[in-house]
């Protein structure tokens, strides 16, 4: 939505007179406009000095509003300016140094440039007609009822070989920082690494030597310093794994709120949610977020604006603390127990248990299983390049746990010994598939021909409300120099960058039909795979 | 133990089975429960609780069926259901044998509302292969009878009570051509009929069924055939087991109540029922509806959750 979605200054307050005499309740909505409108007038003071790039502009609109529009994952309240307004990518360094030295333009001229500047805009979104889904549902105007097909908005994630959507992407990241610092500690641009599979070409690929926090500036004043502590620890892989990441993360944000002082003439309700803004986007540069992480972001938000404006900040600061304790405390601790409660019913005395990687959940429920005293015996297999199965075996041999360990491509010649298949999750989606790391969804399509039932441990909180049916759409691309060493320390794909017809795909996620899957052991109980909406349906009540 | 009470519940229990033969065990069950509850003479809620608890556990090891030990819980469930918030025990109790009572009519009228859905699946001049005694595939097929329908049915001999036999003499009561087929005969019949109706003892989270020995071999057959295979359960046989295959369907229900007192080594009886796994059964038809298997879960964690 942020794509020419916005009714222009006068339009606006025309609907808000509107609305006022017609008696309608916006009060709500009234107020964020005028806010919106407070923060555009502002901007477009700052951006007053562009006017060669203008008439670029003006065709660039045109062209992006065709293209699907992104959906950028910050929402309405914090900025949404008209597109014709902010600056081109290209030259954002040199541009702002040179815009400070040209001298303010008078007022009257400002207003007319500006004016000008609406009505070409309006021209042409009224050649353009109904930009799809493009009003907001709150909005009294109704959008003009053309017949043009409805656009699909993709998130900015999966449309890397879209170069006007990484130009804004760019913008939006220039335009979280807040404005009395300069573009020198803005949050930068991570750039694409290496040749990228065609497949795949829409998604980010980055290089593990190459992290964001080379390119901030010491102090970076904008992003706090956990964070960006954070930020390196995922990109380098230190702290993997969807219970890790998001614990991290929350721990990170404990430390920002224990560190913020509300700013005069602010709320604390909407300045902190406005504070964390930039660091989400920086944590994404450095790694993509999991589901999980978004539902506890998501969470943290709604928290933070639920605090009422009258309570002290020293008592809202208590609480939003006590909020995240008890939110990993119920989420993860609590439901980890749960679940390795339902699943010790499940295990019988002489099976033969099969896992995959390293799921912080599926060890848990097996050392809690043998501490049952129950008699089972793990096979461990396991996958290159991440070899993650190596620190499962280590957890569950030091237990005192049978264990064999194969790789992948064995699978298939031990199956018939196993009589169970223990998976973790990374998500569970809306249509009941099943995202978790690459190679899940092979074995859980040789499990099922070999007729052993295939179990799936995973908390409610990594329940998302996406749908996805296949593996290409969503990912997560890896470090492609992580494939050139093979086992026995031989490179000889080295100059793999040289060979112009050689791409190395390093893929991280893969999704498995809920065809393959038994059973999902959840805290909420024992579901069958197709009952992931009913669990979010009533999750959602429940809120 | 409190043997004179233990031995008053079992015999109210096998008077009502006795009285009428048509009923389903569960309902016996549940009127036995309403009768104990009226004659408790228990001081506190949790005490009334612990009692029906053990009154339900009496009942299973009377009658080991799937169907007696759900149709407690659900009970139990849905007297309790009700904010208790009344000082006065006896008035708890009053509100509890109330919504006993209603209970208890709901249920006694679900066979029929599940005939009325089911029997419209049957087509004039279809062919039905269905397996051993049930009175809901029984009850199914009076009323398409009644609806001026023709029809034939094949009935599996089912050993080793021969319970087929029963249903075969039931049906040929009503009219309907009936034949009798052993068990080993099912996929040399499978070409020849159009639909597969069967009833359950239990219908469990994953959406699949327990019932008599011989179901999974036929729904393996009728998916081979690409035959649909019904099956129709009243609402009170919902239970919260998930097996994920034949060995996981707990011991208590897959032998006889006696079986399970006397003998020692189980793995010389022969198992009494066995499980259907949902990806073979094309719908369920039950008093809440026409489910497919996958709903069968929505519709439980509405009733337990």
């Amino acid at each position: 939505m942020a794509d020419a979605g916005e009714p222009e200054g006068p339009e606006r307050k025309d609907d808000i007179v509107k609305a006022k005499q017609e008696g309608k309740e916006l009060t709500k909505e009234e107020k964020q406009r005028l806010r919106k409108e407070k923060k555009q007038q502002k901007k477009s003071k700052e951006k007053k000095d562009d006017k060669p790039s203008r008439d670029s502009e003006k065709e660039k609109k045109p062209a992006s509003a065709a293209s699907p529009a992104p959906q950028t994952p910050t929402q309405p309240p914090a900025q949404k300016a008209p597109s014709a307004a902010p600056a081109p990518v290209p030259v954002p360094a040199s541009e702002t140094p040179s815009a400070a030295d040209k001298p303010a333009k008078s007022k009257a001229e400002l207003k007319a440039e500006r004016r000008a500047r609406q009505e070409a805009e309006r021209a042409s979104k009224g050649k353009k007609g109904d930009v799809g889904p493009q009003a907001a549902p709150g909005k009294p105007k109704a959008p003009p009822s053309e017949l043009q097909p409805v656009v699909k908005r993709l998130p900015e994630h999966v449309q890397v070989d879209n170069p006007e959507v990484l130009k804004k992407l760019a913008k939006k990241l220039e335009r979280q920082q807040t404005p009395e610092y300069n573009a020198a500690t803005k949050i930068p641009l991570r750039s694409d690494y290496g040749y990228k599979v065609s497949l795949f070409s829409h998604l980010h690929q980055y290089s593990r030597k190459a992290p964001l926090t080379q390119q901030l500036g010491i102090p970076s004043t904008v992003i706090h310093p956990a964070i960006v502590r954070l930020g390196l620890q995922y990109s380098q892989g230190i702290v993997a794994g969807s219970n890790a990441r998001s614990v991290a993360l929350l721990h990170a944000f404990k430390q920002v709120i224990r560190d913020y002082t509300t700013p005069p003439n602010e709320e604390l309700s909407r300045d902190l949610v406005n504070r964390l803004k930039p660091y989400i986007s920086f944590l994404n540069q450095c790694r993509p977020l999991s589901a999980s992480m978004g539902n506890a972001i998501k969470y943290i938000k709604k928290e933070i604006s639920n605090i009422p404006s009258q309570c002290k900040e020293e008592e809202a600061k208590r609480k939003l603390l006590n909020c995240i304790d008890c939110y990993i405390n119920e989420k993860i601790v609590l439901a980890a127990k749960a679940i390795a409660k339902y699943s010790i019913e499940k295990i019988s005395d002489g099976d033969v248990i099969l896992v995959y990687g390293c799921s912080s959940l599926v060890n848990h429920i097996l050392c809690e299983a043998f501490e049952k005293n129950r008699k089972f015996r793990v096979i461990v297999v396991d996958s290159r390049p991440r070899l993650e199965g190596r620190e499962a075996l280590r957890r569950l041999v030091q237990k005192g746990i049978n264990c064999t360990y194969v790789l992948i491509s064995a699978v298939s010649y031990i199956l018939p010994e196993v009589s169970k298949v223990f998976l973790g999750a990374h998500a569970l989606l809306a249509n009941g598939y099943v995202m978790s790391r690459v190679g899940t969804s092979q074995i859980a399509l040789v499990a099922k021909a070999f007729n052993v039932p295939v179990l799936v441990c995973c908390e409610t909180y990594k329940f998302c409300e996406r749908v996805q049916t296949d593996s290409f759409v969503s990912n997560e691309l890896d470090d492609p120099d992580d494939l050139i060493v093979t086992r026995t320390g031989t490179t000889q794909l080295e100059h793999w960058q040289e060979v112009p017809s050689l791409g190395l795909l390093n893929l991280v996620y893969d999704v498995t039909p809920p065809d393959f899957v038994d059973l999902v052991i959840t805290d909420l109980g024992m579901i069958p795979c197709t009952s992931v909406p009913v669990v979010l349906r009533v999750k959602n009540v429940d809120q | 133990m409190m043997e004179p009470k233990y031995q008053n519940l079992v015999e109210y229990f096998r008077a009502q089975m006795r009285k009428d033969p048509d009923m389903a065990s569960a309902v016996a069950a549940i009127r036995t429960l309403l009768e104990f509850l009226k004659r408790d003479k228990g001081e506190t809620i949790l005490g009334l609780r612990e009692s029906l608890k053990w009154a339900t556990d009496c009942l299973t090891g009377e009658d080991s069926s799937v169907a007696v030990s759900s149709g407690g819980e659900l009970f139990l469930r849905f007297i309790s259901l009700t904010s208790l918030e009344h000082q006065d025990l006896s008035r708890c109790k009053k509100v509890m044998e109330e919504r006993g009572e209603l209970f208890l009519e709901k249920i006694s009228m679900s066979r029929t509302k599940v005939a009325k859905l089911c029997h419209t699946f049957i087509k004039d001049g279809a062919k039905i292969l269905t397996h051993s005694y049930s009175r809901v595939v029984l009850r199914v097929l009076e009323k398409a009878a009644a609806e001026k329908k023709r029809f034939s049915v094949y009935v599996t001999e089912s050993q080793p009570d021969s319970a087929g036999r029963q249903m075969a003499e039931a049906l040929r009561k009503l009219n309907v051509p009936v034949t009798v087929v052993l068990d080993a005969a099912v996929g040399y019949v499978l070409e020849k009929v159009d639909l597969v109706i069967v009833g359950a003892e239990g219908v469990v989270e994953s959406g699949g069924i327990i019932n008599k020995i011989g179901t999974y071999q036929m729904a393996v057959c009728s998916k081979a055939h690409n035959k649909p295979f019904y099956v129709v359960a009243e609402s009170f046989k919902f239970v919260r087991l998930y097996p994920l295959n034949q060995q996981d369907v707990p011991d208590k229900f897959k032998y006889k109540a006696d079986t399970l007192k006397t003998v020692q080594n189980l793995s010389e009886e022969h198992p009494m029922i066995d499980y259907t796994p949902p990806s073979l059964i094309t719908l369920l038809f039950t008093d809440l509806g026409v489910l497919t298997p996958s709903a069968v879960s929505d519709e439980l964690i509405k009733l337990y959750l």
